[in-house]
């Protein structure tokens, strides 16, 4: 048996561990509404991540045209402008990015890439949607409170979040701590499912280095989600209590209009550290199913293996280690002791290798590839580009000293856009053309995705590279307005405005792609099973879309890794992971069916 | 480990060994459950950690000044190693196919749990009354935050217990019930560890 | 082809934007100008690996566009390729690393003839003390502080007495004197931002954070909020003025110390009522003196 020669295929049984406990919805309220379905949870998780996404873009939208034209948009107060500040920031990082990439592309994807009917508890599953929405518009209710939403930027810094002088310190602040503690309950549920279904539901000889890269991501992206919101948990249950009750676990003594409030002895400080603690895992919660996607997208649209699969995993899992040992460099200039800067300026930047291998690792791809410029193809392309250039600046701002001037300025709000706005968004667009044939069996429009694809791109690229700059010059972030300086030159002023400009025309760029969505799912052109000829279990269903239980009578059986493109040998340019070997029709041959795979798809480095 | 000699292995190579054994591809042969109870586990410990050491911070770096400690905390403390005790026993009879002793086990379980959680909030009653609020010092604060915490974290419990015990009602077999039993008696344990590490704090601080 | 060209254009371009914008820091007023080389090191090692990178991207996507007679390689991993470029990126972070926790050592080490003066910020205004002929500043707790008392000085350390105040007024620093700015804050998290200097720290009430720096050419520099604190973050703005010595001392002269600005305060005559009041300053002034050396 030592030559790899499997036999009786026929009656190998699909799965050595139990079943997933398939639940049979009856009627329409427990089949489209109360679903446990993990492809309905993902369309509804979706769907509400990109209308609240819409409201974050809208007022960020707001927020530039004070910017950009500050004496024209008088109807902008400075508290209304914090207002926006804030909002926007902890709707685009909590509440579009996670809640999209892990309950949105997770609930969809995981259990067909893994070759499950649905996630281990579709119960759960379903409880933690609702609490998502429960929590998404308790965050919208602080719009219309006394005093309206808090103004205290997202990282909700005590001691002003719950001051006056600050906006929305009365109710605002208390409606945003209460939802971001459902968000974390809601999200611990589904993130249950999402790490006990990879580990314990995987398909007969789906091993975890069979997984593709999108699952890998998902995977370590929701282990690192479960073990970092405590912290955020933690931090904003103990500002609730500062708020509601006068406790002082982050209230030092404070003097405001002459009076000493009842605080005393607590540490600003001890929030940062949590909050951060949370904080800086977390937008590798967003990065890491973004980089798996990607290197799925790439792969199929190249038709070429992803290279350095094995580097790529532990990447992957090393990064999401170190993770939780950078935070403090979102505190240089905190007042921290300053003997961590050294500590956590050496493990950022080596942070930076692993995240810097799997960048050479997609160009590396895409070499002696045989590349499909498709539009899921061009936006990785442009992820790359933006992804680096963000990495890049991050450089800068984790070298303690240099992040010293630049601190607080509009180097860092570019810096976190081209690498948590920019980059992911590009890959949540390739993630929707690249899938949407297999939810829908349809594509989305060509013409208008080239459109959208194009202004997004340049639109953003041109955005936020000569926003470094203003950094640079030594313009403050959070300002309403710059107004009067001896150092800041006109021409700053023109930036702003071309900016603002170009946020728009990109903004207008997204409701186009939304129409597309929308139009396409009733006419968009028919795909057909399987249109970019991938090799993952996701597109290898009975029936597109995925009907419920996802591969019909019987689960697929494994038999290779998720990359089999263009394997010599082999006429097809790619090799299905659930095909057994004596199907794999071989080039130049005369129909004979071998019952192995062909050598050179195993063969060694 | 495992974990590392799975994740070194090169995926596009022939592992005759792997194909021809068809192994269980590395899941555990864990029921999902008991999977999914250890990752929550690792989740409710990290809340309590990061509360332990926000704890300990202000304890060495804020006014400090200790709180009373009712004896009826240890009274309460009795109450829940009973409860323990009592999921044990219901355990135990799972193993045994033992429905009675299920049901009792249960039983006094949930009830002594819910006597606990009783006490706790008598305990705060008291400690308000004599004037130590939550606002007045940062001890104060940190042990209505970790007992709330904990508390919290049982009602949870007894929202599981609660589903166990209509299963029982509505004529579940042993065989029903053993998964959802061995899961509520591992959680009640883990909770019972939370509660004499922070009893053991308190008293010593 | 057209992602070709667009690709080599954004390459080259964001070079060429790099030299040829307007919009780079402002001429440098302080000894922090290693923390410039840093970052001039760093803009070309990650310039020369960004452009490479793109660049051979582009080449990539040019010659390996897709031809249905064509096929792609099949080449799984190369370890030896992994680890080269493993081991250069090392190097690259290294060479970032060593300038920048250099410069840090300089930043975290005060010298020892460093000048202590104290900015004290509250929402939305900046004020300052100098610590006056005898040298050194008094200590002081916000519990003192009250209109009569702005900066909450202690009346029983003499050291206070002498010190220099400024209120919603410009500072001024001596050129090429080093100077260690303790900061301090009464309500909420401010920064202490002069572009100009490079240097800056939060404000954070509870404790007195710093950062030192030497003034290496003279003019009027905005002081500006570097850490949002509510509604008027954006208006907190003040000035410091570097001058020569000579002109340094004649501006010193003509400013007001704490005991000629608020002599009830200064001599305790409106503190010492109650006992409770005279233990209370007693027990504040031992834990301020502490919390003053102790930087969390």
């Amino acid at each position: 048996m030592s030559n790899g020669v499997l036999d009786e295929t026929q009656v190998i049984p699909p799965a050595e561990v139990e079943e997933v406990d398939l639940y049979h919805a009856k009627s329409f309220i427990t089949k489209w509404v109360f679903s446990q379905d993990a492809k309905i949870i993902a369309i509804q998780y979706s769907t509400t991540a990109i209308l609240i996404g819409l409201v974050g873009l809208v007022l960020s939208w707001m927020m530039r045209l004070q910017l950009g034209f500050p004496d024209t948009f008088s109807f902008i107060s400075p508290e209304d402008y914090y207002q926006f500040v804030t909002m926007h920031g902890m709707i685009m990082v909590i509440y579009l990015l996670t809640a999209l990439f892990l309950g949105g592309f997770g609930n969809y994807l995981i259990p067909l890439m893994v070759g499950a009917r649905d996630m281990v508890f579709p119960y759960l599953n379903m409880i933690s949607y609702w609490v998502y929405l429960l929590a998404v518009i308790i965050l919208t209710a602080s719009f219309f409170v006394p005093g309206g939403a808090s103004g205290a930027g997202w990282t909700l810094y005590p001691p002003q979040a719950i001051l006056e002088g600050t906006p929305g310190s009365q109710w605002g602040i208390i409606l945003m701590l209460v939802s971001l503690v459902f968000f974390i309950i809601g999200f611990t549920m589904g993130g249950l499912n999402y790490v006990v279904t990879v580990l314990q539901a995987r398909a007969r000889g789906m091993t975890l280095m069979r997984l593709p890269l999108t699952v890998w991501g998902i995977f370590t992206a929701t282990i690192l989600a479960l073990l970092a919101f405590p912290a955020l948990f933690v931090g904003g249950v103990m500002m609730l209590l500062d708020r509601v009750l006068g406790t002082s676990f982050f209230m030092p003594e404070i003097i405001q209009a002459g009076e000493l409030l009842g605080h005393d002895s607590g540490s600003p400080l001890l929030f940062q550290h949590l909050f951060w603690f949370f904080g800086h895992p977390e937008v590798y919660i967003v990065a890491l199913p973004a980089f798996g996607v990607v290197s799925d997208i790439i792969s199929t649209h190249a038709r070429k293996n992803i290279f350095g699969y094995r580097m790529m995993v532990w990447a992957i899992v090393s990064i999401a280690g170190l993770s939780f040992v950078v935070w403090a460099h979102h505190m240089y200039v905190s007042g921290m002791n300053p003997y961590f800067g050294f500590f956590f300026a050496t493990t950022t930047l080596i942070i930076a290798v692993p995240t810097a291998l799997k960048l050479y690792n997609w160009v590396l791809t895409l070499w002696k590839g045989n590349i499909h410029l498709s539009i899921p193809m061009l936006f990785c392309i442009a992820f790359i580009l933006v992804f680096l250039n963000g990495g890049i600046t991050g450089l800068f701002l984790g070298n303690v000293a240099v992040d010293i001037p630049l601190s607080d300025t509009m180097f860092v709000v570019a810096h976190f856009h081209m690498v948590m706005g920019i980059a992911p968004v590009l890959v949540i667009f390739a993630a929707i053309y690249h899938w949407f044939p297999l939810m829908t069996g349809r594509f989305l429009h060509e013409g208008w995705g080239l459109f959208h694809f194009w202004i997004t791109f340049l639109g953003s690229y041109l955005i936020y590279f000569p926003m470094h700059y203003l950094g640079f010059v030594g313009v403050p972030r959070r300002y309403y307005e710059i107004g009067e300086t001896s150092f800041i030159p006109p021409s700053a002023a023109t930036l702003n405005e071309f900016i603002t400009i170009m946020v728009l025309i990109v903004g207008f760029a997204q409701v186009v792609f939304i129409l597309n969505i929308l139009i396409s799912i009733f006419k968009g052109k028919p795909s057909g099973e399987n249109p970019w000829d991938a090799t993952t279990l996701e597109w290898q269903t009975e029936t597109t879309p995925p009907g419920h239980g996802n591969f019909g009578d019987e689960l697929p059986v494994v038999y290779r890794w998720a990359y089999a493109y263009s394997v010599p040998g082999v006429e097809a340019d790619f090799v299905p992971q659930n095909l057994p070997p004596d199907q794999i029709k071989r080039s130049g041959s005369s129909g004979e069916a071998v019952a192995e795979d062909p050598p050179e798809l195993h063969k060694p480095e | 480990m495992g974990i590392f000699h799975e994740i070194t292995k090169k995926p596009w190579l022939a592992d005759p060994a792997e194909d021809e054994g068809y192994h269980n591809q590395g899941a555990s042969f864990l029921p999902n459950g008991k999977v999914g109870l250890r990752v929550f586990l690792c989740v409710v410990t990290v809340i309590f950690t990061l509360t332990l050491i926000a704890y300990a911070d202000r304890m060495f770096f804020a006014t400090w000044s200790p709180m009373p400690e009712p004896w009826i905390l240890w009274v309460n403390t009795a109450l829940l190693i009973a409860s323990s005790v009592a999921m044990q026993w219901a355990s135990n009879s799972a193993g045994r196919d033992n429905l009675g002793g299920v049901r009792d086990g249960l039983l006094f379980g949930g009830v002594l749990t819910f006597a606990f959680l009783t006490g706790q909030l008598y305990v705060w009653q008291q400690l308000v009354d004599l004037g130590y609020y939550a606002s007045l010092n940062t001890a104060n604060a940190f042990f209505y935050l970790l007992t709330a915490l904990h508390g919290l974290h049982l009602l949870g419990g007894l929202i599981a217990w609660g589903r166990s015990m209509l299963r029982l009602r509505r004529g579940g077999s042993v065989a029903d019930l053993r998964l959802s039993v061995e899961l509520c008696t591992t959680y009640w344990h883990y909770l019972l560890l939370i509660w004499l590490i922070l009893f053991g704090l308190l008293l010593m601080s | 082809m057209v992602l070709v060209v667009v690709l080599v254009v954004l390459a080259v371009g964001s070079v060429v934007f790099h030299f040829w914008s307007p919009w780079w820091w402002t001429p440098i007023a302080s000894n922090w100008s290693n923390i410039d080389e840093a970052i001039i090191i760093t803009f070309w090692i990650t310039g020369v690996v960004y452009t490479a990178v793109i660049l051979f991207m582009a080449y990539c996507v040019y010659r390996y566009r897709y031809h249905p007679d064509k096929r792609a390689d099949y080449e799984p991993e190369n370890t030896k390729l992994e680890l080269w470029l493993c081991g250069l990126t090392t190097i690259g972070v290294v060479g970032l690393l060593t300038p920048g926790l250099l410069a840090w050592n300089d930043f975290v080490t005060v010298p020892e003839d460093a000048v202590e003066i104290e900015v004290l910020g509250k929402q939305w205004e900046w004020n300052y003390r100098l610590p006056g002929k005898d040298g050194k500043l008094g200590t002081t707790s916000i519990r003192l502080i009250n209109d009569d008392n702005p900066f909450g000085i202690n009346p029983k350390d003499p050291n206070g007495k002498d010190d220099v105040l400024i209120e919603g007024d410009d500072l001024h620093m001596p050129l090429g004197q080093n100077i260690k700015v303790l900061l301090r804050s009464t309500d909420v998290l401010h920064d202490f931002y002069v572009p100009e200097f490079r240097a800056k720290m939060d404000l954070v009430p509870g404790m007195v954070t710093f950062f030192w720096l030497r003034p290496t050419r003279t003019g009027t520099f905005d002081v500006l909020c570097a850490e949002l604190c509510g509604v008027g973050h954006h208006i907190m703005r003040s000035s410091v003025t570097v001058d020569e010595k000579p002109a340094y001392e004649k501006w010193l002269n003509e400013q007001e110390t704490f005991a000629a600005l608020y002599p009830k305060a200064a001599d305790g005559s409106q503190l010492a009522g109650t006992q409770e009041q005279a233990r209370d300053i007693t027990v504040i002034t031992a834990k301020e003196s502490e919390s003053k050396t102790a930087v969390r």
